[in-house]
C-alpha cells in the first residue's frame, strides 16, 4: 500500500461490506482481488444488489473470479474513459443508499472518485483499496497535460516533453499527482531515471 | 465566562403565544446594535434568574439568519420538566433584561449537499425555521417533513406551508399519518444530506433506518436537546478547589458546579458537543452516563464524565475540575 507522506497524498483502506442494498464496485486489474477478498467477509446475498464494473489488465485475468460472485450486474470495459459515460449515467440515476467501492490502481481510484464526488458522494464515505501497480496519473504543472501510468522518477511529460519530478502533491479534483520540471535551471542536466512506481 | 459562550446583554422585545404549549420570545440588544450573525441550526443558551437559582437552557434560533436585528426562540412548555420552560412561560415578559450566549451551531447545514432533506418532530421544528429561511434565500434545494401530534400543535406549520408550499409535508399523529421513512430515504438523489431534530425516539429511528439503508453517517445530521435527567442527589468533590458540593435531584452536575462558583466550559448542555468533558479522579459507586459524546469504552472506564447530563450514584466522586 502506498505510504502517507504529505497531507494531500490519498490513503486507501481495505474494502469492507457496508449496510444497504445497492453496491457499486469499480475495479481494475488486481483490484478484482480486493473485491473477492471482501466477498469472503460479506453477508449472504450481498452481491444480489451489487454491480461490478471491471477493467481487466493486459493479461485479461480475474474476470472469472468476479463473475463467480454472481453480482446483479457485471460489466467489463477496456479503459476508464470507455466506462465513463455509463458510470455517469448510473450515478445520476442513483439514490442515497448506493455504496461505492473502488479497488485497484491509484489512477482508477482517483478518477472514479472524481466522478463520484461530482455526483454528490462524500469522499469519506467511499470504500477504497489500492491493489496492483503503483503507477501514477500525473499532471504537468507547466503544460497541464495529463500523463497516465507514470512509473518512473523523474518522468517525461507526454505532452510537452519536459522532465518532471513527480511529487506526492495530489489533486482530488484532477485525480492526479503534480509533476514539476526537475531541471528548469539547466536543461542539459539529466538526473538518472528510476523505476519509482512499479 | 465559558469557552465559546461570550455573552450578550439583551432585552425581551416581544412575547407571542403560538399555541397552547408554545410561546415565542424575541430578543434585541440592549445597546440597540445588530446581534451577531448566525447560521441556520444555531442555538443560544438563555440565562434565567429564577430566585436564587440560575437556569441555563439552550434554544434554537428560529428567525432568519438574514435578519439580525432580533433573535427569536420558541419554547415549548413542559409541565413536568425541571422548570426552565415554565419560567420562560410565566416570568419572562417584554422589557425584561436577560443575558444570552453568543450563537453556537452544532447543527449546521452541509452546503456541499445537492439536496437537504429535513425531518422535524414537534418543537424540533425550530432549527429548521432558520435553516429553511437560509436555504430559501440562497435558492437551495430542500424538503421538510414535519410530524406533530395534532394540527393545532403543528407549531409554525401554517407559516411554513405559506412560505414554501409543497416543499413542506405535514403528518398528524391524531390522524394516524406516518412518514413512510424507508421509501423517503430510498428515493433521495445521490448527494442528499439528512437532518433530523425532534424527540430522542424519532432521532434514533431515523438514524437507524438511514444507516441500514446505506446512508453514510457523514450525510446524516441530528440535533438532540436532551434536558438533564433528574435522579438521586449525590456529593461530588472538585479536586482543584477542594470544594465538596451537593447535586440535588433536579439539578445537573454542571449546574451544581456552576452554583458553587466554578465556571466550567459548555456549549450544548445536552451531552453532544463534548465541551464539558471532565476527568474523574476517583469514585466509589456507579455512573449514569446520559451523554452522546463519550465512547462506550470511556463510559466503562470510569475516567470521564459529561457533567451537563450525566449523574452518579454512590459513596464518593472526585472530579478534576
Ligand atoms: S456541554 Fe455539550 S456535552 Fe456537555
Amino acid at each position: 500500500m502506498a505510504a502517507k507522506s504529505i497531507i494531500s497524498r490519498p490513503v486507501y483502506g481495505t474494502l469492507s461490506p457496508q449496510p444497504g442494498k445497492h453496491h457499486l464496485f469499480i475495479a481494475d486489474a488486481e483490484g478484482a482481488l480486493a473485491i473477492s477478498d471482501m466477498a469472503a467477509r460479506a453477508p449472504a446475498g450481498f452481491f444480489e444488489g451489487a454491480e461490478i464494473v471491471f477493467i481487466a489488465g493486459p493479461d485479461g485475468k480475474h474476470v472469472a473470479e468476479l463473475e463467480a460472485l454472481k453480482p446483479a450486474q457485471f460489466h467489463q470495459a477496456p479503459s476508464f474513459a470507455s466506462l465513463l459515460p455509463r458510470l455517469k449515467q448510473t450515478l445520476t440515476n442513483a439514490h442515497m443508499g448506493l455504496r461505492l467501492y473502488l479497488g485497484g490502481t491509484e489512477g482508477l481510484i482517483g478518477q472514479a472518485m472524481q466522478v463520484a464526488l461530482e455526483a454528490g458522494i462524500d469522499h469519506t464515505s467511499m470504500q477504497t483499496e489500492h491493489r496492483g501497480s503503483l503507477a501514477r496519473r500525473m499532471q504537468c504543472v507547466h503544460c497541464k497535460g495529463i500523463t497516465e501510468n507514470v512509473t518512473t522518477q523523474p518522468a517525461t511529460c507526454a505532452h510537452c516533453g519536459l522532465l518532471l519530478l513527480v511529487r506526492d502533491h495530489y489533486s482530488r479534483r484532477l485525480a492526479a499527482f503534480q509533476g514539476v520540471c526537475i531541471n528548469a535551471e539547466d536543461r542539459s542536466e539529466i538526473p538518472p531515471m528510476e523505476e519509482a512506481f512499479p | 465566562m465559558s469557552t465559546g459562550t461570550t455573552k450578550l446583554d439583551v432585552v425581551v422585545s416581544d412575547v407571542v403565544p403560538v399555541n397552547e404549549l408554545v410561546t415565542r420570545f424575541h430578543f434585541r440588544r440592549r445597546d440597540g446594535d445588530l446581534l451577531p450573525t448566525f447560521s441556520g441550526g444555531a442555538h443560544v443558551v438563555v440565562e434565567m434568574r429564577d430566585g436564587d437559582r440560575t437556569r441555563l437552557n439552550p434554544y434554537s434560533l428560529m428567525g432568519s439568519p438574514l435578519d439580525t436585528r432580533e433573535y427569536t426562540i420558541s419554547v415549548r412548555r413542559d409541565d413536568v420538566g425541571r422548570g426552565g420552560s415554565l419560567f420562560m412561560h410565566r416570568s419572562v415578559k417584554p422589557g425584561l433584561e436577560m443575558v444570552i450566549s453568543y450563537p453556537v451551531n452544532l447543527f449546521s447545514l452541509d452546503l456541499r449537499a445537492k439536496k437537504h432533506l429535513m425531518l422535524a418532530g414537534g418543537i424540533g421544528i425550530t432549527p429548521f425555521m432558520a435553516q429553511t429561511a437560509q436555504l430559501a434565500g440562497e435558492g437551495g434545494n430542500f424538503e421538510l417533513h414535519y410530524t406533530c401530534r395534532t394540527a393545532s400543535l403543528g407549531t409554525y406549520a401554517d407559516v411554513l406551508r405559506e412560505r414554501y408550499d409543497r416543499r413542506i409535508r405535514l403528518y398528524h399523529d391524531d390522524r394516524e399519518e406516518r412518514i413512510d421513512l424507508d421509501r423517503l430515504l430510498s428515493t433521495q438523489p445521490l448527494g442528499t444530506h439528512l437532518y433530523v431534530c425532534g424527540p430522542a425516539g424519532m432521532i434514533n429511528w431515523v438514524r437507524d433506518r438511514a444507516a441500514s439503508l446505506g446512508w453514510p453517517s457523514e450525510a446524516v445530521h441530528f440535533e438532540h436537546f436532551a434536558a438533564p435527567q433528574p435522579g438521586l442527589p449525590f456529593d461530588v468533590t472538585l479536586a482543584v478547589t477542594g470544594k465538596t458540593i451537593r447535586v440535588d435531584e433536579q439539578q445537573s452536575l454542571l449546574e451544581a458546579i456552576e452554583a458553587a462558583g466554578v465556571d466550567p466550559p459548555y456549549l450544548c448542555r445536552g451531552g453532544v458537543c463534548g465541551q464539558c468533558e471532565t476527568n474523574v479522579i476517583s469514585y466509589d459507586g456507579k455512573f449514569i452516563h446520559n451523554d452522546h459524546w463519550l465512547s462506550e469504552e470511556d463510559h466503562r472506564s470510569g475516567c470521564k464524565i459529561m457533567p451537563c447530563v450525566s449523574r452518579f450514584e454512590g459513596r464518593s466522586l472526585v472530579l478534576e475540575r
